[in-house]
């Protein structure tokens, strides 16, 4: 346990007198008291799936905050990209043994016979419940039903088989309230099209009033998924905590991180029973185009702040503040900004930045 | 337990939230997204002793602002009085079914024959660190800004071994005891506490220039283990220039490692800097429990007068249970609770005796609870 604490390199003594002395007089910066039990400051495993296009730049962003940071993480990394069959055994044994994970994007192949890996990741570990969390336009949650079961009935035309069940419906709205009581949210909306598919949202807008009943102080309400579209661009401080079903979700998450600020600066995760995996929140079903690749001008932040949910979801909550107060920062600044927020950094200049910004 | 969670989980939220607090220039609104695993709302046991003097009063307040938060805690009620001769075992029984527990004070006969009831939950439960965390509360000025210290203190052997006897009639014998295995593990603690809650220097007061074996040990312990965080400054302090420096220069402080007496000193002097003893919050650890109490209670329950009058301030104990929540895994309510105490200090409309005003303890509790978002 020792170990990673010698690796340690040793900041510049005016760097370290600098952030005490902001630390002690901004008044911003909660002194907060934590009591750890004995044992908490030991390193925990976390796997790392850089994945294809920004993953791997990205994903070595958050690798040197942390090392800077000296956070009680190491990272297993393991090597998985799109056009893999399916996702390699020792990579989900890895992230059953840590219990956490943290990717890049995996490219799906438009078509063809190759299923998504990232959805193969999730129904694998059962990560029924995925987050997005748009600030300064609250988080939104959609649930993970299962879909993919599409059969060509005769030559050109095809079925594709959207299935609700009661037992994943339920489940998600149980999350959704459970977030919200959690972390302080007045209100859950859940996302449907129920006038059109009457028994299928039918039975998810039932789960979610079922399990509302028992959050009697969270205020709950429904809303067609057009007119939420519409509501999300003109009026979006209406809305807290949305659940909705899969592709609504999907849909309701990409349109809501633009209306905040674009999909390279969301955080978010998904999480099941036993296991949680931490990602860009929103990706436009992408994983960066190829000049940005090239120029490595991928932006960083929205993993770096999926990354501080991380090592707020392992408990070390001083380093998830830590994290996010730098990047915020560094946002605020304006000064190193990628392409997509209006400036023309690269991915490098921005996380030299955030760790020069780290108290 | 899933049978006992739903009723409690229905009474708890059963009234609706409390309306929006005033807001303040001291709102520092954190939007941090926590992304719990499913079950992470299911409300806690946790084991409450009332105690002695203010004790019922202040442990009141917690249970009501609690209530107010539909925080997911419940409390598991045990009397235990100071004048008691030992724990009763049900509640070590609670407390080790729990791990978690919040008390008041257990008031100590001076003399006697009856051990303090403090210090023998600490021994069994092996409490071996005890918190104190002395900090400048906005709005409530003293005559040293910019403090901000944590005193860990070694809990379970030092003077307070509980080892006296009297050799010859008018000789009394007592013994300070000092273990590699205690200075070690409270050293460590103190640097992993530092690392995890990133503080930059970790001081150990002492007094080794007398004490050369007892206190020498201690700061041997407390080297080896510096060793081990070469990011966190270390330095040492005798304790005597330590109490002078406290109330000369406090800023210079930030965790403080010492061994039992001179921790109890210390935490004392420091919290009376920072604002009194009224507001500090405190907490013991070991390996398997947590209790919480007031951070520093200058060795008594509260006077006569205080009590009759129900004025105790309750401040340091809701700072406390703020901590607990935090320690239960629920930043969320955690973060409101001292939110809304730190609106009410700042104000200054409701302030015990202790800060200079006059209100009573419910006085205060309902402005705090007004004050929750």
């Amino acid at each position: 346990m020792g170990d990673t604490h010698n690796q340690w390199t040793k900041a510049s003594s005016a760097h370290k007198f600098k952030s005490w002395l902001r630390l002690r007089s901004d008044p911003n910066i909660r002194s907060v008291t934590y009591m750890p039990r004995p044992g908490d400051g030991a390193p925990r495993a976390v796997t790392l799936i850089p994945g294809d296009g920004i993953g791997p730049l990205v994903t070595g962003g958050v690798e040197q905050v942390m090392e800077a940071m000296h956070a009680p993480v190491y990272f297993e990394r393991y090597e998985v990209h799109g056009d893999m069959r399916k996702v390699p055994e020792e990579v989900i044994e890895s992230i059953r043994k840590n219990k956490v994970c943290l990717k890049g994007g995996l490219a799906t192949p438009v078509g063809g016979g190759v299923s998504s890996l990232n959805v193969q990741l999730r129904k694998e570990l059962d990560l029924y419940a995925s987050l997005v969390n748009c600030f300064n336009l609250p988080g939104r949650i959609r649930k993970g039903s299962i879909q993919g079961l599409e059969h060509e009935v005769v030559p050109g035309v095809v079925e594709s088989l959207k299935v609700i069940t009661k037992f994943c419906s339920e489940r998600i709205a149980k999350y959704a309230f459970e977030y919200a009581y959690l972390n302080n949210r007045k209100k859950v909306t859940a996302v449907h099209k129920a006038n059109i598919m009457k028994l299928a949202d039918g039975l998810f807008l039932e789960s979610c009033r079922e399990v509302a009943t028992k959050y009697p102080g969270i205020k709950y309400n429904e809303i067609i998924v057009d007119n939420c579209c519409m509501q999300l661009v003109s009026k979006p401080e209406q809305f807290d905590v949305m659940v909705t079903p899969n592709l609504y979700g999907n849909l309701v998450a990409n349109t809501a991180a633009g209306i905040a600020g674009g999909t390279g600066v969301m955080p978010g995760g998904n999480v099941g029973a036993d296991h949680a995996v931490f990602e860009q929140g929103a990706s436009a079903g992408n994983v960066g185009n190829e000049k940005l690749v090239e120029q490595k001008k991928a932006n960083p932040v929205a993993l770096l702040l999926s990354s501080a949910m991380m090592l707020r979801h392992l408990q070390f909550p001083s380093f998830a503040d830590r994290l996010e107060t730098a990047v915020k920062r560094v946002i605020k600044e304006g000064k190193y900004r990628t392409k997509d927020l209006g400036g023309g950094s690269t991915t490098q200049e921005v996380v030299d930045a955030v760790v020069a910004n780290l108290d």
